[in-house]
């Protein structure tokens, strides 16, 4: 049965080379996913130290319903942030859910600091730690193709890897998995990086055998069909996210030239619509979803003369669309999956890649950094000059540049410029400007993501201003959240899965929960988040926003700075009574 | 029975990889949760940047795999394919390695082969009709 013996953690001390394995009962109250790492994070972090200190832990999670429910395809990783210092949560799909589904680990944490680059091999029969020293200076690409040739297996089984960005420490480095999906935001490369991790292979090739095959046939096919026949995830498998692009755009949403305007002359040509007509080559799914919402542009490239020329198959988002398209003023959908190529090679965080270097380009226009500091003269648009800096980013070889690396907030508050560095509690703004909510909602948001409360969702179904229900949204919603993201089910499928379904998707597992008992989970976990924040030196206070929000009219009008302060001063009464 | 149909999987350039196939083969034909014990298997060929490779039992009309079983277990299907008597299989391995497009697996710890029943049920949970069952007309 599954969970049967409590949460299985895998316990891996890289320093020492040793592992552990611990059937934890008590973790049994955290469900999986998000409450289960949040805990075990608590247990294992060093609040004194920093956060690239060696001896930090990194925490993956998987829920129950892992691959074995539709659409449930998420891993949460949880560590403390280089970038802001803070709680660090990102999540990633692909097969990295099934492969550590079927080595039979709920949870891997990683400890300790190797003494060389090391890769890991992760299966049920336990860990090998393997030189990676050849491997180390590798973009995210090849490496992947050495692993996977070095590491046969049977195609269950999951690749995770950083690039030199992480190797190199940068805040806002990510961690690429299965070519296609990242834990992205808040810096796990840098983590890794910290660590002399290059790579986690995980290989998932146990049985598990089905308890109540009857009543877990009906609801899997229940779901299965809701998922695929009723229309709550079209959006997904037609355009994709970038199906916001336009839509967004109409309506002053995108973010555009650093947030000087919130809509973009050439939106048209970096539209969903665009992408799928000119660029688009393949959609893929991640294992257990029969969506597909992961869609493969390609990238043709002439090299020299006599048509010579390669092609790069290249993932795209609406978030990726936005950072290094509009918010950069690019509008070649080209030269924009050139960009995105360039981060995706080197492990970059594409979102922080191109808030920062909106805001440099500001910084320089208005002669707070100069040429000679950025070795060019940024400019929008200008999308070879922004390959440039990308690479003297990577080789980190002057102060300003390593200064940069430490992401957009630490340069504007050593530079100038925090009125347009587009930041929300330290974290790069994602890409909505829809209002109060979303400003609001990142800003205050445990990890300061958009997708903590989706405060762009609310802006866009609010009637009218009401600040009291605006923070009532932005609470209940990152509850809610934290009881989809203990199972770590995708949020796409949100829709599908209802407190109700949740709960019978459970039972069908033989896992006793009730709509209550998962409503003060997701609270238990917000208070978890919250005081664990505060001991890593966060304050509510010390949010600040920065001018440019209140200067640009958005997708509800313009925003007000005193309407900011209302939604701050409800929520300070709130925040401690959840 | 001439017209029992066999898996097919004419569609492979549309697959997503997104292994609701095996998943079902597993729980509905191998009551268990993990796509390890499903008798239609999901390769890339190449990282995720290549097509797909569905392994499946091609339905064979003089199955190699039967003729190499020593006890009888595995018997030819009128249409294609093999019939597996669960009963009389030793465990021998012979039908893994006689199969030339290695569509048999073994499960290490119920030590029998798992082998394509020709049911139908994967095509059934593929979202785009990447695999079909037809009628082997060759
Ligand atoms: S298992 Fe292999 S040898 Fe046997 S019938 Fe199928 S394809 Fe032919
Ligand atoms: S036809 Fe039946 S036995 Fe064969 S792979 Fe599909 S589900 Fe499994
Ligand atoms: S169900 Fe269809 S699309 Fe999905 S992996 Fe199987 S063959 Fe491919």
């Amino acid at each position: 049965m599954i969970n049967a013996n409590g949460i299985r953690v895998l316990e891996i001390d890289l320093n020492k080379q040793k592992i552990k394995a611990h059937n934890r009962k008590d973790l049994l109250a955290y469900l999986g996913g998000v409450g289960v790492a949040t805990k075990l994070l608590d247990e294992y972090i060093m609040p004194e130290k920093d956060a690239l200190d060696g001896d930090q832990p990194i925490v993956f999670a998987i829920g129950p319903m892992e691959t074995i429910f539709p659409v449930v395809t998420k891993v949460v990783a949880m560590f403390r942030s280089p970038l802001t210092g803070e709680l660090g949560e990102s999540y990633a799909g692909l097969r990295l859910g099934l492969a550590m589904r079927f080595t039979g680990y709920d949870a891997i944490v990683v400890k300790g600091k190797a003494t060389k680059p090391t890769y890991l091999v992760i299966t049920a029969d336990g860990v090998e730690f393997k030189n990676a020293e050849p491997l180390w200076g590798l973009t995210v690409e090849e490496t992947g193709r050495i692993l996977r040739r070095r590491e046969t297996g049977s195609g269950l089984r999951s690749c995770i890897r950083i690039g030199r960005a992480g190797e190199k420490l940068i805040s806002f480095a990510g961690v690429n998995v299965d070519t296609y999906r990242h834990f992205g935001r808040l810096g796990l490369g840098a983590v890794f990086g910290s660590k002399n991790l290059k790579a986690m292979v995980v290989k998932g090739e146990e049985g598990l055998a089905i308890t109540d095959k009857k009543e877990y046939q009906r609801v899997y096919k229940e779901i299965y069909q809701r998922v695929v026949e009723t229309e709550v995830m079209d959006k997904y498998h037609g355009l994709g996210t970038a199906v916001n692009v336009l839509p967004l755009n109409a309506m002053n949403g995108l973010p555009t030239k650093n947030l000087q305007a919130g809509s973009f002359a050439g939106a048209e040509e970096i539209s969903g619509e665009a992408f799928a007509k000119h660029s688009l080559v393949r959609k893929l799914a991640c294992s257990g979803c029969p969506i597909g919402c992961i869609h493969i542009a390609q990238v043709r490239r002439q090299f020299g003369d006599h048509y010579e020329y390669y092609t790069t198959p290249i993932s795209y988002d609406h978030e990726l669309v936005f950072a290094l398209g509009s918010f950069l003023g690019i509008d070649n959908r080209d030269q924009l999956l050139e960009l995105i190529e360039k981060t995706e090679l080197y492990g970059l965080d594409s979102i922080s890649t191109g808030v920062l270097l909106g805001w440099l380009t500001e910084a320089f226009e208005k002669q707070l950094v100069r040429e000679e500091m950025i070795g060019c003269r940024p400019a929008f648009g200008n999308a070879s000059v922004y390959r440039e800096i990308i690479d003297r980013l990577v080789a980190m070889d002057s102060d300003f540049y390593r200064d940069l690396a430490r992401g957009t907030w630490y340069a504007a508050a050593k530079y100038g410029g925090c009125d347009f560095a587009m930041c929300l509690g330290g974290h790069e703004m994602a890409g909505y400007h829809t209002g109060h909510a979303f400003i609001f909602g990142q800003a205050v948001g445990a990890r300061h993501s958009h997708l903590d409360n989706a405060g762009y969702s609310i802006d866009q179904k609010l009637q009218g201003w009401d600040p009291e229900q605006v923070v009532d949204k932005i609470i209940n919603e990152e509850i809610e959240r934290n009881i989809l993201n203990s199972l770590v089910i995708c949020l796409f499928a949100r829709n599908v899965y209802d407190r109700r379904t949740v709960v019978s998707a459970l039972r069908a597992i033989g896992l006793d929960w009730n709509e209550e008992s998962l409503g003060e989970l997701g609270k238990k976990v917000f208070r978890l988040k919250r005081d664990l924040k505060e001991k890593l030196g966060y304050r509510l206070e010390n949010i600040c926003f920065p001018q440019r929000y209140f200067e640009t009219k958005s997708f509800t009008g313009f925003v007000e700075e005193e309407k900011i302060k209302q939604l701050m001063d409800i929520y300070k009464s709130r925040y401690y009574t959840v | 029975m001439a017209e029992a149909k066999i898996l097919k999987a004419p569609g492979m350039a549309k697959c997503i990889g997104c292994y609701s196939c095996m998943l079902a083969c597993a729980r509905v034909i191998h009551n268990d949760y993990s796509p390890r014990r499903s008798a239609i298997q999901i390769r890339s060929t190449g990282g995720l940047q290549s097509s797909f490779l569905a392994v499946i039992c091609r339905g064979c009309l003089k199955p190699a795999c039967a003729e190499a079983c020593p006890a009888e277990a595995l018997v030819e299907r009128p249409g294609g394919g093999v019939i597996f008597k669960k009963d009389l299989c030793t465990g021998c391995r012979k039908c893994v390695a006689a199969c030339s497009v290695e569509a048999i697996f073994f499960d290490e710890d119920e030590k029998k082969p798992i082998v394509c029943i020709q049911c139908g049920t994967c095509t059934r949970y593929c979202p785009h009709q990447v695999i079909t069952m037809e009628v082997r007309n060759d």
